[in-house]
């Protein structure tokens, strides 16, 4: 080989070499920091895409509204749990540190942590929206969700309704 | 009458820009001296109406005329002047406006500053960012017009400006990141023109170069404003979140950053053309995508205002047909330009190339992470998010080739080099560094390794450069532009010690507290003195006396909570005593009850460095473009005015 291929076939082979090893230490990079998004009924019940149900200590994120009067606060410190639910669904979130600005019951948040138990998330970040009109999509979305499935009647009580209507 | 005024204004500058797309690139390829000649008046025409409308805004503003729809969805009687101003750019509207304005501002610059050019390639450099402005005077007469009216029933007040960006760093962090992310619209047309043409050659570059360096300059700027205002406004003591949008503007400036660098050796090489032309390309194709992201309001973000689905359509249309057409140009166009310089393997020219492929892998990390949780989401796999450990852990590995090279690249020479002859030069940086990296090891015992390999490598670099510096015969003659190389890797430096020394040094805690309570934090007691109700101009707020106690010097800070009843929300002021060395940081959180509160208190050391390297880099910024060579180029009297003063 003349030294002048020689020196191209070092070059590709190290820009080969490059390459691969940066390829795979972005994908297991990206292996270990993908969060999944929940609403609490997917938690209790499995996304709705796939039907998976978080495993326990997994690290994920959470999005729902946070009930009404579901906020204790610790006597010592800043510890605190709230519950927040989609579609009457209801995940216990358990964080401590400052919540946000804009955290207040009824309100939608999206909180980040780990599965400790099948309903319960041990957070170590929690957001709020920023403002009055801004709601995070993945809320929104959750939200949606919850419209489309509302009308909490079986079919046969449809069916009764549909009866009682014809009547 | 003033808004429509702006309005009208706004609608017959997309007839300038439309004319200013299609007459003098039609007379450049044809050789229509008059069509050619039409550039600039059409350019002067458009920046004269921008500036009438972005006038008739902000005197909307200023005079609270709340029978304008923006103004009164974002501005306030009890706003003060100077936020009412800035209220301009506070939402989707006007930020578009102000977008605009800076794109005509930049046309007008290069219509003013390029007399000595060829007069065709300035009418197609003029046209091509005619054609982009375009783009953006559609979407805003069409989807966002910032000049509708609610007559005839008008609000008698407005809902206030968003509180958190009533701040002074929200004030120009906009239009510092605008004239950044735009001004590379200007490196985008001459790549396009040159395409056009088929000619590129160093003095293209020499062309290209200063406003590059100008727009890169601006968009360091903005970043490190946002930055900064994030670190104190948002209240939780961060500087940076690989938030979706902090990664919408960082890619432009990693793209701007190996552009700079390319455009070097195109410069003075002759090399690297079609590299530089992709750069130019990527640039500001990527600020187009960050606009897309940002306002389609698909990302989830304090920068993402309420937004309707038809203006994130208009814009990937426009994306697709901007960015389409210039990669498909530079697909059909690209070959014509050849690069006639050779160069050997170990060169200067190989070790930039290097850097920049760094870079580039930089930029496709973020643009990974940032994409990703879209496409999955479109995929219909569900929502993800991608954690900063990502992000933080591949930049951590990209930094250290990247700045290994980048410490002795400046001593090699072009074209070919023999490490033999920096054997020493380079020996001797290493010694010195890995002695003051020992010291530093002993002075601050740090025991992550991160922090040393970053510190480490970061003295590597600053001392590596002025090894360099002192390699040089005679360092009054050098060059500015040697000098704005100098700052600009000193800058580099001083940023990565700031990232380490902050991201593994900092003491965070988040504490319940009354007044008089203390607690401790690495050497320092914080004391909560007393909280009292404070009445601001448009808010009303808990102020909070804090006294921090180190060694034997005793700091106040004030820390305070406001409630803005227009728009009922809270917004968290910090308490900061910045230093050099250290910034300790007090924030208030909630109150839990009537007298405890949850207080963030933090001693985060070297965090200023972040954005003292950032000003270093824009002060390199300048001296580039001071050098004396572009002086000449960038000159506004033609060759022929020179002419007739000289005589």
């Amino acid at each position: 080989m003349n030294p002048r291929r020689k020196q191209r076939l070092f070059i590709a082979s190290l820009l080969f070499l490059g390459l691969a090893a940066g390829a795979a230490l972005i994908l297991t990079a990206l292996d270990e920091n993908i969060d999944f998004f929940y609403s609490p009924t997917e938690i209790l019940h499995g996304k709705k895409e796939t039907g998976l149900k978080p495993k326990i200590g997994q690290r994920l994120r959470i999005g729902g509204m946070v009930k009404e009067g579901s906020v204790v606060r610790s006597e010592k410190d800043l510890n605190v749990t709230f519950a927040l639910q989609t579609n009457g669904d209801v995940v216990y979130v358990t964080f401590d540190g400052i919540l946000p600005d804009l955290f207040r019951e009824g309100q939608g948040i999206v909180a980040q942590g780990h599965l400790r138990s099948p309903n319960k998330v041990e957070a170590f970040e929690v957001l709020a929206k920023h403002d009055e009109e801004y709601m995070p999509p993945e809320i929104a979305e959750a939200m949606k969700g919850i419209k489309h499935e509302k009308p909490q009647y079986t079919a046969e009580q449809l069916e009764t309704l549909e009866q009682k209507k014809s009547y | 009458m003033l808004p429509e005024i702006g309005h009208f204004a706004l609608i017959l500058s997309l007839f300038f820009t439309v004319a200013l797309a299609i007459f003098p690139m039609w007379g450049a390829q044809k050789n229509i001296p008059a069509l050619i000649a039409l550039a600039r008046p059409l350019v002067w025409g458009y920046f004269v109406l921008a500036s009438i409308s972005l006038f008739c805004l902000s005197w909307a503003f200023y005079h609270n005329d709340f029978s304008v729809v923006y103004v009164a969805k974002n501005s306030n009687s009890m706003l003060p002047w100077y936020y009412r101003l800035s209220a301009v750019w506070g939402a989707h509207e006007g930020s578009l406006l102000l977008w605009i304005w800076i794109l005509a501002l930049w046309t007008a610059g290069v219509a003013l500053f390029s007399r000595k050019l060829k007069k065709s390639d300035v009418a197609r450099v003029l046209a091509v960012l005619g054609f982009v402005s375009i783009g953006f005077l559609l979407f805003t007469l069409i989807t966002s017009n910032p000049f509708e009216r609610t007559l005839p029933y008008f609000p008698i007040d407005g809902r206030d400006l968003n509180p958190l960006l009533q701040d002074f760093g929200l004030i120009i962090h906009p239009p510092m990141l605008y004239m950044g992310y735009v001004g590379f619209s200007v490196a985008f047309a001459f790549a396009i023109s040159a395409l056009i043409s088929g000619r590129m050659d160093s003095s293209w570059a020499r062309w290209a170069r200063p406003w590059t360096l100008l727009a890169w300059g601006f968009l360091t700027a903005g970043i490190a404003l946002g930055s900064w205002w994030a670190y104190y406004e948002l209240g939780w003591g961060g500087w940076w979140f690989w938030d979706p949008v902090e990664n919408a503007s960082f890619m432009p400036w990693l793209a701007g950053t190996a552009l700079i660098h390319s455009l070097a050796v195109t410069e003075k090489r002759n090399a690297f053309k079609s590299w530089t032309l992709l750069l130019a390309i990527s640039a500001f194709s990527l600020s187009l995508l960050g606009t897309f992201l940002v306002r389609s309001g698909i990302l989830v973000s304090v920068h993402a205002f309420a937004s309707e689905p038809e203006r994130g359509i208009f814009i990937l249309g426009y994306l697709i047909v901007v960015i389409g057409g210039a990669l498909t140009l530079y697909a059909l166009r690209a070959n014509t330009l050849v690069s006639s310089h050779r160069y050997k393997l170990f060169s200067r020219e190989v070790l930039l190339f290097c850097n920049n492929v760094l870079l580039v892998v930089a930029l496709a990390v973020v643009l990974l992470g940032t994409l990703l949780p879209l496409v999955h989401k479109e995929l219909g796999l569900g929502s993800i998010s991608i954690g900063e450990p990502f992000f933080n852990k591949l930049f951590s590995y990209l930094y250290i080739p990247f700045a290994l090279i980048l410490a002795f690249a400046p001593l090699i020479r072009w074209k070919q080099d023999k490490i033999q002859r920096v054997k020493k030069d380079i020996l001797l940086g290493a010694v010195a560094t890995v002695f003051t990296l020992a010291l530093c090891y002993f002075t601050y015992s740090i025991d992550n390794p991160w922090t040393l390999v970053g510190v480490g490598l970061a003295l590597w670099v600053a001392i590596m450069t002025f090894v360099e510096l002192k390699s040089n015969k005679q360092i009054a003659k050098l060059p500015m532009s040697h000098w704005g190389m100098v700052f600009g890797h000193l800058g580099f430096a001083v940023m990565v010690i700031g990232i380490a020394m902050t991201t593994f040094g900092s003491v965070e805690r988040d504490v319940r507290m009354k007044a008089g309570d203390q607690v401790e934090l690495s050497g320092f007691t914080f004391t909560f003195e007393s909280i009292e109700q404070v009445q601001g101009p448009n808010y009303s707020s808990h102020l909070a006396d804090f006294t921090v106690q180190g060694g034997d010097k005793t700091y106040e800070l004030h820390a305070e909570k406001r409630f803005y009843p227009v728009q009922k929300s809270v917004m968290t002021e910090a308490g900061i005593d910045d230093g050099l060395m250290r910034d300790l940081y007090v924030a208030l959180g909630e109150q839990i009850d009537d007298d405890y509160w949850g207080v963030r208190v933090y001693v985060k050391p070297y965090v200023r460095w972040i954005w003292l390297g950032s000003i270093f880099m824009c002060i390199a910024a300048v001296f580039c473009i001071a050098d004396r060579r572009y002086r000449h180029v960038l000159s506004w009297r033609s060759s022929a005015d020179k002419a007739t003063s000289q005589a």
